[in-house]
């Protein structure tokens, strides 16, 4: 197969197998194989979403995901990234905090919502709580995780060559040898967050969660999956925005 | 950093009773390590294979603290320059850099600019025939030609001391005799001083001026040998006489030719 050939033919093959997904399912709802009550037609998709976005719920549920969404991602990764990384290269700190990470560790973002309502209440900080500390551990242990398996030779070339301090290793060693790992934590939790951001909604904070459930007990099964898509259509956008920055960071991995 | 003194002295590094112990002196790496190491020779260091060759060199470089003895290395009074440079085996270069800026890595912190930076890795990678390929990655080139950027890195710093580990170790034979012709060339150029860490003989005898054995538990200096001057003839009956020593000495058995185990060649 040639290069050019194979960059477009697995995108194709993608749209394929949904155009495939989407018309069995819509012949089976059409040929009475689900009653329609289930689970709501394909083409029944469009009209919900387009009253949905006239009532303008949709934008703004968008608009108060994506900040729960945002916030709770940048300080669960900068936070997980940096203590990964301090944890890494600072063995008396790496020593401190393992009776702790083990402890916190197995605690799932969600477990801490009470504590997030009790704390913050039902809204967007309680919200970017919950989203940040799931993502916190993800990023934590990437960094964590990348710096264990630099090549020690490194910090003796960067030795020799006038880079022994401790900033100076940290900077020519330690943060680019470290980015890879670093940068796939990071990818992890963006898809993580997402997830996140809907469990910690479904308490009520408004946002696409709070909306799905909503709709979820007015049995408005269509706009539910007008959300679910939303979702993933979120995520793709978020996923390939990165990916792209990615590229340019590790051009050096090929 | 070992204790760095500017002079005008002719000795580049002076070690006096080195010894390196990991458990509080109850057992010894190395032990009374005494050399000198003049400006401008080529010296050899050759022993057998986990001997502490590499060791001696990173104490040298300041890597490793000795737990007894001073090192003294002489820098000259030139700015923007470092007084010792080490390539390593297998290269180590960073392979999130460019060619040249792995080579420009020794040069950071120097107080260049960098412009003067780039000047000097493209003129150092010029020297090692490897300008065109600066702005590649390290995985894009060869073993031969990553370790000829490991030479480059080392020598951009105008080190007065260059110290070099089995550089060329793990490469085939055909570009390790190609990269060993190269390393006498650059030499004859600069004039530098090398202290070139081997197992192999061959290599000492092909490269270096001077040759020390070092062997033994805890390793000392076994030997200290002028190998002639060049162009030089590895099968005159003289040189297969020293090589045989040099033999038995790595092998830690009795040195026929000297009255003690630590002997100056009578050459020098």
């Amino acid at each position: 197969m040639t290069p050019t050939r194979s960059l477009w033919i697995r995108p194709l093959l993608g749209a394929v197998g949904l155009i495939v997904l989407f018309g069995a399912w819509e012949a089976s709802i059409r040929l009475g194989w689900v009653p329609s009550g289930l689970l709501p037609a394909p083409s029944s998709l469009g009209p919900a979403w387009l009253e949905e976005v006239r009532s303008g719920a949709w934008l703004q549920a968008i608009r108060d995901s994506l900040t729960h969404y945002v916030m709770g991602l940048v300080i669960g990764s900068v936070l997980g990234m940096l203590t990964g990384l301090l944890c890494g290269t600072v063995p008396l700190l790496d020593g401190l905090l393992s009776g702790v990470v083990r402890v916190l560790r197995p605690i799932p973002g969600l477990a801490w919502v009470p504590f997030a309502i009790l704390w913050f209440g039902l809204d967007t900080a309680g919200a970017t709580f919950v989203i940040a500390i799931s993502v916190f551990w993800i990023n934590f242990y990437a960094a964590y995780g990348a710096v264990q398996a630099i090549d020690p030779d490194l910090y003796e070339v960067a030795a020799s060559f006038g880079h022994g301090g401790f900033w100076a290793r940290l900077r020519t060693v330690v943060i680019p040898a470290s980015a890879p790992g670093v940068l796939a934590g990071l990818r992890t939790g963006l898809g993580q967050a997402w997830m996140s951001v809907v469990a910690a909604e479904l308490f009520g904070v408004p946002g696409i969660g709070a909306r799905m459930m909503q709709a979820s007990s007015l049995l408005a099964t269509d706009l539910v999956v007008v959300y679910m898509l939303t979702m993933a259509l979120l995520y793709a956008l978020t996923d390939t925005a990165f990916m792209l920055v990615r590229r340019r960071l590790l051009g050096w991995q090929g | 950093m070992n204790a760095v003194v500017t002079d005008t002295d002719d000795v580049v590094v002076r070690l006096e009773n080195i010894g390196l112990s990991h458990d509080q002196g109850r057992s010894f790496i190395l032990r009374h390590v005494d050399l000198e190491i003049r400006r401008g020779e080529f010296v050899a260091v050759l022993g057998p294979s986990g001997v502490g060759k590499s060791t001696l060199l990173r104490v040298i470089m300041g890597l490793v603290q000795p737990s007894e003895g001073t090192v003294s290395l002489h820098a000259s009074p030139t700015a923007a320059h470092r007084p010792a440079a080490m390539v390593f085996q297998d290269a180590k270069l960073m392979p999130w850099r460019s060619v040249r800026r792995n080579v420009e890595l020794g040069l950071e912190g120097l107080g260049l600019t960098r412009m003067q930076r780039r000047d000097r890795a493209m003129a150092a990678l010029e020297l090692v025939g490897l300008a065109d390929t600066a702005e590649r990655w390290p995985r894009q080139l060869s073993g031969g030609q990553r370790q000829r950027v490991g030479v480059a890195r080392a020598l951009t710093v105008e080190p007065d001391l260059l110290l070099m580990d089995e550089p060329f170790g793990a490469l085939d034979a055909i570009t390790r005799g190609a990269l060993q012709d190269e390393l006498l060339r650059i030499h004859a150029r600069r004039h530098g001083t090398v202290l070139f860490v081997t197992h192999d003989l061959d290599e000492a005898l092909i490269l270096a001026d001077r040759i020390i054995i070092l062997e033994g538990h805890p390793a000392g200096l076994r030997g200290d040998f002028a190998v002639g001057p060049r162009p030089r003839d590895n099968t005159a009956p003289a040189m297969r006489a020293m090589a045989e020593r040099m033999r038995r000495l790595i092998a830690g058995e009795p040195d026929p030719g000297a009255d003690a185990a630590y002997w100056q060649a009578s050459e020098i």
